[in-house]
């Protein structure tokens, strides 16, 4: 596969990334599939979209977000100096945002006037009430009903932005649950809906334009590292979960064929155990929510329940554009487990005095081995994309501890 | 022939002036042994056409009644294979009865494409819906589908535009399904006056039969529909009648094919 030095011209015009990607929706969401696609070209000859949209991810998401230089991780580990991407200094407190308010505009040029959204961890759901919020527009957030218990801060936060939120009883209550049913909730009001998907998954156009909208967390990264360091990085980190944070940083890079691109995904109790989230690496291609990608599956094609004490990790597939770079070898995909990640949050809070989210927790179990491999004088850069209030509860619950 | 199975049932109900019934049950709901005997008791109950659903962990298209009816066949071991087995069982005593399947594309993709029409058409069925596969994705497989004389039945809704539908009935055989409204299996009840115009537009673009489903639930609604379509689709009603019967301890066969019977009659006395 000849990909190199034309990373930027995927997807191809039907929504392929090599053979992963596509429309794979039932025939009543294909016009308004292909309405989306036209509606999304038309912004990119649109100077004014663009405009409006760095206006309000400057004053209102408080882009660019901060390359921090974690000194005294890089001492712990003692390799190539460690960079975090800053994505969890965000409104709203996570990398989602970037995402939602690109998606917000599209949606009010479309002139559409409700919007739904689905959520795992609640990040996305809350970033997607935010901005409903901001714009006066009706936001349902379906979660699955397990992840509305065990992400219950983010849940209040929806409701007091005004979002409704439905809690999904279905399969396995988390978020491909809630993917599901977002997808028939749009079915069923095709005509005035927008569905804000939060990951570069779902039918095409959605994996590039999710990507298109994160890609802002590399191109700043890019910048800065030239301001800082006169040079690009060695190597890139972020963890993967549908993997919107990791293509945001990733794709800015892809045809700099000296940073090296890692990908860290959920390994739960351990791959060998079965009960993981780490598609790329324990699964197989198949065709779910609209895209073909790598899948956890069983012999006859069922989807086989994701584990991962990250909720917005907990995901049985994977961004179709992952399965392209895993595929043709420009990214390598790392996987990290729940415990792993549960002693990284906690050196990170000891040494750097920042409280991770569980999911870039993953990134940054593996970050010290990567830097120790890229070694002194190098530079790597890990995408912080998430914070780690949302989870106290979980972690206190995982350390035994009472609050 | 395969695909005549299908135009000789759509034949046979446009010659008696009547819309043919299309049942649509789900393998292995409530159970393998069970599905069996309903299916046998299908035809006779005045059914034309039978839709067997196989299940899928996730099906994005379908609304309550047919969720439950997958996760009970998911419960009791259904895949693909053991659906294909219901078929082989089912021909023995009924070589007429024209059978499609429908399902999700995951599990043919895992069996492959060759490989699923290859054994499709080896155990008697005549054609197949795979709702998440739409005309720009399934090119392969409406090629491994014909290759075995098998019908690749797509779904027009309406949301298929007058600019869309060429697409949609290109390369189409045995009948298409028309989704009478924009939404989930079972979903809503219907509006004949609205749909009687897309039936017409669909059936002249395709030169096709063309079966409406999607919210059917009553004798009533049947007869409603008949009168304007070909064929009358009715799934999640009679997936719910095998539910209660099953949950009731009631003879579920039975109770399936007594519901056929009112809708056959009631599609029999439409036009």
């Amino acid at each position: 596969m000849d990909a190199r030095n034309s990373w930027g011209s995927y997807p191809d015009a039907q929504g392929r990334f090599g053979q992963f990607g596509g429309r794979f929706v039932a025939e009543t969401l294909m016009p308004n599939i292909l309405a989306l696609q036209k509606a999304y070209e038309d912004t990119k000859a649109d100077p004014s979209f663009q405009e409006t949209l760095d206006v309000f991810l400057r004053d209102y998401v408080g882009r660019p977000s901060p390359l921090y230089f974690a000194e005294r991780l890089t001492d712990h580990f003692g390799g190539a100096k460690i960079y975090f991407k800053r994505d969890e200094l965000n409104h709203t407190g996570a990398h989602k945002i970037n995402n939602c308010m690109g998606q917000i505009f599209l949606a009010m040029r479309m002139g559409k006037t409700r919007i739904i959204a689905e959520t795992g961890a609640g990040q996305h759901g809350v970033a997607t009430a935010t901005v409903c919020a901001r714009f006066g527009l009706p936001c349902i957030v379906y979660m699955g009903a397990t992840d509305v218990e065990r992400q219950s801060p983010n849940v209040f936060r929806m409701k007091l932005l005004g979002a409704e939120v439905r809690p999904v009883d279905a399969g396995t209550a988390t978020l491909k649950d809630a993917m599901n049913e977002a997808l028939r909730d749009w079915v069923t009001n095709v005509k005035d809906t927008f569905y804000i998907i939060g990951t570069v998954a779902g039918p095409h156009p959605y994996p590039q334009l999710v990507r298109d909208f994160q890609s802002v967390i590399g191109r700043e990264t890019k910048q800065q590292m030239l301001e800082r360091e006169g040079r690009l990085p060695d190597a890139l980190v972020a963890c993967i979960g549908g993997g919107s944070n990791a293509i945001g940083l990733f794709h800015p890079f892809l045809e700099d064929e000296s940073v090296k691109i890692y990908g860290v995904e959920a390994a739960g109790h351990g791959i060998e155990t079965g009960q993981h989230a780490a598609a790329l690496t324990g699964g197989r291609p198949g065709v779910l929510h609209g895209n073909r990608t790598y899948l956890l599956q069983n012999d006859d094609g069922q989807i086989i329940d994701a584990h991962s004490i990250s909720a917005g990790l907990d995901y049985p597939g994977v961004g179709p554009e992952h399965a392209f770079l895993k595929d043709t070898g420009r990214a390598t995909y790392l996987s990290a487990t729940d415990d792993e990640a549960l002693e990284a949050f906690q050196l990170c809070a000891r040494l750097e005095g920042i409280l991770p989210a569980l999911e870039p927790s993953h990134a940054l179990a593996r970050v010290g081995e990567i830097a120790k491999d890229v070694g002194k004088g190098g530079i790597v850069v890990m995408n912080l994309c998430g914070r780690g209030d949302k989870d106290i509860f979980t972690i206190a619950n995982a350390l035994g501890a009472k609050i | 022939m395969p695909v005549g199975r299908l135009s000789n049932a759509f034949a046979r109900a446009k010659a008696e002036n009547r819309a043919a019934l299309v049942a649509y049950v789900m393998a292995g709901d409530p159970s393998l042994e069970v599905c069996a005997a309903i299916l046998d008791a299908l035809p006779k109950a005045g059914v034309d056409v039978i839709e067997l659903g196989f299940p899928f962990t996730d099906p994005m298209a379908d609304g309550p009644s047919i969720q439950r009816a997958g996760i009970r066949a998911l419960k009791n071991g259904t895949t693909l294979r053991k659906t294909m087995a219901l078929v082989t069982q089912f021909r023995q005593n009924h070589p007429k009865t024209p059978l499609i399947v429908m399902g999700y594309l995951n599990p043919v993709e895992t069996m492959g494409y060759d490989a699923f029409a290859r054994h499709a058409a080896e155990v008697g069925i005549d054609g197949a819906i795979i709702v998440d596969a739409p005309p720009e994705e399934d090119a392969e497989l409406r090629a491994a589908m014909q290759a075995s004389d098998l019908a690749l039945i797509r779904l027009a809704t309406p949301t298929t535009d007058a600019k869309r539908l060429p697409a949609v009935v290109a390369g189409v055989s045995g009948f298409v399904y028309y989704v009478s409204v924009a939404g989930i299996t079972g979903d809503k009840a219907i509006e004949t006056a609205d749909i009687a115009e897309a039936v017409a537009a669909v059936r002249e673009a395709s030169g096709l039969p063309v079966a409406v489903g999607f919210g059917i639930k009553t004798p009533d609604a049947a007869a409603r529909t008949a009168k304007i379509a070909d064929g009358v689709v009715v799934g999640s009603a009679l997936v719910d009648v095998i539910a209660s019967a099953h949950e009731t301890g009631g003879d579920v066969a039975q109770a399936a094919a007594a519901f056929c019977q009112s809708l056959s009659q009631a599609i029999a006395q439409a036009r």
